[in-house]
């Protein structure tokens, strides 16, 4: 036989169950058969044991019920204190989650895992806190009795006569680490009831008889010992598929079972999960919506919502079908998923109906072809079968009336057509009638027509006339016939009707889902979106719609906004935060937390939560309608991802611009690299030039040379000037040091500065006598006369004019350089102060800084400085200063205007 | 000169002091050299130069404080080569006794100018022997006289044009201050008015320039003082 290997795909998801399984905390579950063999006690002596070797642990909660032997156990170990809940005028000690997980101890003990929380604590049952404490990383020690497993709940309540209500699901005892069987022999058990060391519950008290008879002790006893003698069996299933060990069995099977509103539901799916462990096969629950059930009473849709959720706890996966024959959608669905088992529950209607109105099980039966079905037994009584249900009343009175209105009509127009016709075709138009009002106004209006129309068309047109009787048994065949039509079309009516209501709501559904993806998709930005989704939902759960989304830190924040209006009751304020956390639901209508008053569901998107959503309708009965809640939740997804595509566009664009800003800033790197690098290619080539001595030089060469160094290495030294300057103007390092200064002063100094530049450019300065003095810093003004002089000199051809000038208005004083140059490019008026802005052809020397320099100076001055071109050709440039209201004080000379004598 | 004048050099970059040396040997000074601030100053002691080129930039000691120090015991000038845009720093080595400076990078002829200008007044200090007149340009001014010429025409200058033109001339082609200039014409109460001594040298300078915008002789060393150039 072919080596069998594991499968690597089932393999890989163990590993990684069980990586994720290393970060929680590990379970271990003292089972017992009956209440009073000692689990607790035994718990205690393990945590003792525990404790020995130094390990952190506490208890959480223990219920001792005053036995002394556990009791006793007590002292020494760490007890947390408990949570006080008042309930019904009592107060009750209950297990205090949040200071569980704030002590955050390396083992904790937790009494009871059946037991049902009370009401307002985070979640309706202790096993849900067990697990949030195994998802924070702490182990737990816990007990639970045989009868509390869900799935032989039904055999419990067989055996003892009693069902047990509080249960735990069947995936926290699959999920345990360890479990240890406490076991104590039936006789030793009655025994220490007898010497009353055994609590007795509440529920059993009064059938305290009933329950712990010696038969009713072995069974439970077998029963428990068959459950860990199960666990023990996958287990080594577990080890034996790892490690390749040659099986007998075929791959893993699908079973899927059938769900409806019947009251047995549940019972079916714990049979269905029986049978599926033992095959160690993938359990499917399903459930086809068929028209029908639209019109169906709250309490039945209620009790298959609570059906499907019961499935979830045993570990199925659940589906809703919608179709028109529940036998033929189960059997497509069937083979799409390779399921090779069936399990549906056994007709309760009786054999007549059936033959009338068609078994979905025999249909089943009939179409399987190799699916095997099974069919499960209910529990006889159980409410009324359903098709009586759906007969009823479908129509209001007033429908009935105008279906005799109808009859009537259809009467007198037989009676018109008599003398023309025969019977025959005048029970035509009686049909014609009933089929109308079939059709318009439904079912039971329909059978009252037929009926009534039977019994006028005989009073009326059969002889003999006006009575009922019947001459012809024709006739007979004639009203079963119309009565069978009427009925048959008045069925078909209604179910088009029906059909077409879900069709109807089909489209509702898509119009709301598809307007909101079309706003969201048209809206930007998380707050918009946050407002579109808002309405929309508002739209559909007329209410209060609140959304929260997590920041950096990993906190939800309540958006807020015209269509976000929602009263947080800050009780419920950490709600939302635990959603979020855990990526589950809670609130109005979940296990967790239901006393909130809205549904907060988590809103995902393609990495995990991205927020919550709260919903509070005015009317939370639609929270709980499976259909209404599957819309909801598309609608938070589209949601979600819509939040996440705005997000991931806003990081796109800065991404986009951050590669921007690197290209631009390389860029410049390398242009300013290169205008450094010339003067000093020139430098070193010179020198090195002149250094030589293989090849003599003239000496005129020799000079040349020389030259050329001195003249390279003062232009490298502007460029670093200028360079320097427009790094201290960027970083805000400018310090104006501001003194009264002349202009002409200014301008004087810079060309003085600029002496050996400007010693072939003529300069024309113009300056009136009183021109005011303004408030500037002088270096740094000087500096700017300097750049826009070297500007002038580098674009002024040989034997033209600068002209440098300055006047002085009210408010400000404007000095004017001006050239006749080339001039500016029109429309470069202003973007020549840009850095590195160079005029094409670009002149030798400057790296485009020079304007750039100047205009950050003058700005901060306080003044502008712009450029235009001139008339004649040429440019002009114009710097503004804004003047004071005063010139500053000089002191009047007491001596006159001569000089002293000798 | 028939005798070489002696400079110290204090300066520690080394490719400067190799370019000086280089250089001002072949102008008729002997250079004598130190790269911190304490050698400088033991330098200065044992050689008793003629001028002192100080770096301001110095590893150990701040060069006021060279500066501060020296004054003590010797009226010796000292130039100072400073960095660009280090006015305060100029302005305060000035103010403590320095005579003249060069702004890095700087030419040799900037540097010559400077060193004659520097021993020119030493040698002949304030107050003995002053010449009795000064010319420059156009303008030539009679000491002892009090008068002003500008193309042999008598010009009228106010008391206070007068004091600043002979503060400059008595300081002629060395840079002064602000702060000595206000000293020494307004007295030592308005040191911090430098706006009455731009407006006072602007008139000057339309007075005595032929070209006020663009002077040659009054020219403005911004951020630090004046200097009346003659060379």
């Amino acid at each position: 036989m072919a080596e069998i290997r594991p499968n690597p795909d089932a393999l890989l998801k163990r590993v990684q169950a069980e990586e994720a399984r290393q970060l929680q905390g590990k379970l271990k579950i003292f089972f017992g058969a009956n209440p009073g063999v000692g689990k607790t006690y035994a718990m205690l002596e393990a945590a003792h044991e525990q404790r020995r070797d130094g390990v952190d642990i506490v208890i959480g909660v223990v219920e001792t019920h005053g036995r002394t032997e556990t009791e006793a156990l007590l002292p020494g170990l760490e007890i947390l204190p408990r949570r006080k809940v008042e309930y019904r005028g009592t107060v009750q000690n209950e297990f205090d989650l949040d200071a569980g997980l704030a002590r955050r101890p390396t083992v904790i003990l937790i009494d009871e895992l059946a037991h049902t929380n009370a009401p307002g604590l985070r979640h309706t049952k202790r096993w849900q806190d067990v697990q949030e404490l195994l998802k924070a990383g702490i182990t737990v020690f816990t007990t639970v009795n045989v009868q509390h497993l869900e799935s032989l709940n039904d055999v419990v309540t067989q055996i003892t006569g009693v069902r047990v209500r509080e249960t735990v699901p069947d995936s926290m005892i699959e999920r345990a680490d360890d479990v240890e069987l406490i076991d104590l022999p039936p006789d030793d058990l009655l025994q220490r009831l007898k010497d009353g060391k055994v609590y007795v519950p509440e529920q059993i008290q009064h059938a305290i008889q009933h329950f712990f008879t010696k038969g009713n002790l072995i069974a439970l006893r077998e029963l428990a010992l068959r459950r860990t003698a199960e666990r023990v069996d996958q287990q080594m299933e577990v080890y034996r598929r790892d490690h390749a060990v040659v099986r007998t069995w075929p791959a893993a099977e699908t079973i899927m079972v059938c769900v409806n509103m019947k009251p047995r539901g549940p019972r079916l799916i714990r049979a269905a999960r029986q049978m599926a462990t033992n095959l160690h096969a993938k359990l499917i629950a399903v459930y086809v919506q068929v028209p029908r059930h639209l019109r169906l009473p709250q309490a039945d849709r209620d009790r298959l919502v609570q059906t499907l959720r019961l499935a979830e706890q045993l570990g199925a996966e659940t589906v809703t079908l919608t179709g028109e024959r529940v036998a033929q959608e189960l059997l497509n669905y069937a083979r799409s998923r390779n399921a090779t088992k069936l399990i549906v529950g056994k007709p309760v209607r009786s054999l007549w109906k059936e033959w009338l109105f068609g078994s979905v099980v025999s249909e089943l039966v009939h179409e399987s072809g190799d699916i095997d079905i099974y069919v499960i037994t209910g529990e006889a009584g159980e409410g009324q079968p359903l098709i009586r249900r759906s007969l009823r009343r479908t129509s209001t009175r007033r429908k009935y009336l105008y279906a005799l209105v109808g009859i009537a009509l259809a009467t007198a127009v037989a009676w018109a057509m008599y003398p023309y016709f025969s019977p025959a075709n005048l029970i035509m138009m009686y049909l014609m009638a009933v089929i109308v009002i079939a059709i318009r106004l439904g079912r039971g209006p329909s059978v009252l027509a037929s009926i009534v129309s039977v019994a006028t068309f005989d009073f009326f047109f059969v002889p003999p006339y006006l009575s009922f009787a019947v001459s012809d048994i024709q006739y007979v065949l004639t009203f079963a016939i119309m009565l069978i039509v009427a009925l048959v079309i008045s069925n078909l009516a209604v179910r088009i009707r029906e059909q077409a209501e879900v069709a109807r709501d089909r489209e509702r559904r898509t119009a709301v889902l598809y307007a909101m993806s079309r706003d969201l998709a048209t809206h930007r930005g998380t707050a918009m979106l946050a407002q579109v989704a808002a309405k929309h939902l508002r739209e559909v759960f007329d209410g209060q719609v609140a959304l929260f989304l997590a920041d950096a830190e990993k906190r939800v924040r309540l958006q807020r906004g015209e269509q976000l209006f929602f009263d947080l009751d800050p009780k419920e304020s950490g709600v939302a935060q635990w959603v979020f956390d855990h990526n589950e639901r809670a609130g109005s209508g979940t296990d967790t937390l239901p006393g909130a008053s809205a549904l907060y569901l988590p809103l995902v998107g393609s990495t995990g939560p991205i927020g919550v959503v709260a919903v509070r309708p005015k009317d939370t009965g639609l929270l709980l309608d499976p259909e209404q809640l599957h819309l909801l939740e598309s609608l938070i997804n589209q949601v979600a991802l819509a939040i996440e595509r705005t997000r991931l566009s806003d990081e796109a664009q800065q991404a986009h611009v951050r590669v921007e800003t690197e290209r631009m800033r390389n860029a410049i790197l390398s242009s300013v690299s290169h205008d450094l690098r010339t003067p000093l290619a020139t430098i070193t080539g010179a020198a090195s030039s002149l250094l030589d001595e293989r090849s003599p030089l003239k000496a005129s060469d020799r000079l040349e040379l020389s030259q050329s160094i001195y003249r390279e290495a003062n232009r490298l030294d502007r460029l670093l000037k200028n360079l320097l300057d427009m790094m201290r103007i960027e970083a805000g390092a400018v310090h104006l040091n501001k003194e009264w200064h002349p202009l002409d002063e200014i301008v004087g100094a810079a060309l003085s500065r600029l002496e050996e530049r400007l010693k072939n450019v003529a300069v024309r300065t113009t300056f009136p006598p009183d021109l005011p003095m303004v408030q500037i810093d002088g270096v740094l003004m000087e500096q700017v006369v300097i750049n826009l002089m070297e500007n002038a000199a580098k674009y002024a051809p040989a034997g033209t004019v600068i002209e440098v000038s300055a006047s002085a208005g009210n408010k400000e004083a404007v000095v004017e350089v001006a050239d006749r140059g080339q001039g500016i490019p029109v429309g470069e008026e202003v973007r020549i102060f840009d850095k590195f802005y160079r005029a094409k052809p670009a002149r030798e020397g400057g790296v485009g800084l020079g304007l750039t320099i100047c205009r950050g100076i003058i700005e901060a001055h306080g003044g502008r400085i712009w450029a235009e071109n001139r008339t004649g050709g040429g440019a002009v440039f114009r710097f503004a200063i804004p003047l004071s209201e005063e010139q500053p004080p000089i002191a009047a000379e007491h001596t006159g205007n001569h000089h002293a004598s000798s | 000169m028939s005798q070489e004048a002696t400079i110290v050099l204090i300066e520690d970059e080394s490719e400067i002091r190799r370019f000086l040396r280089t250089t001002l040997p072949g102008h008729g000074f002997r250079i004598y050299e130190a790269t911190t601030g304490q050698g400088g100053l033991i330098e200065v002691k044992t050689r008793n130069p003629d001028l002192i080129l100080l770096d301001l930039g110095l590893p150990d000691l701040d060069g006021i404080d060279v500066i501060r120090q020296v004054r003590e015991w010797t009226p010796t000038p000292i130039i100072v080569l400073s960095a660009r845009e280090q006015e305060q720093q100029k302005v305060s080595a000035l103010d403590l006794g320095a005579d003249d400076y060069v702004t890095k990078p700087f030419g040799i002829n900037e540097l010559l100018a400077r060193i004659r200008t520097a021993l020119r007044h030493a040698a002949r200090p304030d107050g003995a022997d002053a010449e009795s007149y000064f010319a420059f340009g156009k303008v030539r001014v009679e000491l002892g006289r009090r008068q002003v010429f500008v193309d042999d025409e008598e010009l009228h200058l106010t008391q206070i044009e007068y004091k600043l033109l002979t503060t400059l001339v008595r300081h002629a082609g060395k840079v002064v201050t602000h702060r000595q200039l206000l000293k020494e014409v307004w007295g030592p109460l308005h040191v911090e008015e430098s706006h009455y001594l731009r407006v006072y040298m602007r008139q000057l300078r339309n007075k005595l320039e032929s070209n006020p915008a663009h002077p040659k002789f009054l020219v403005t060393e911004l951020g630090v003082g004046y200097r009346l150039r003659t060379e």
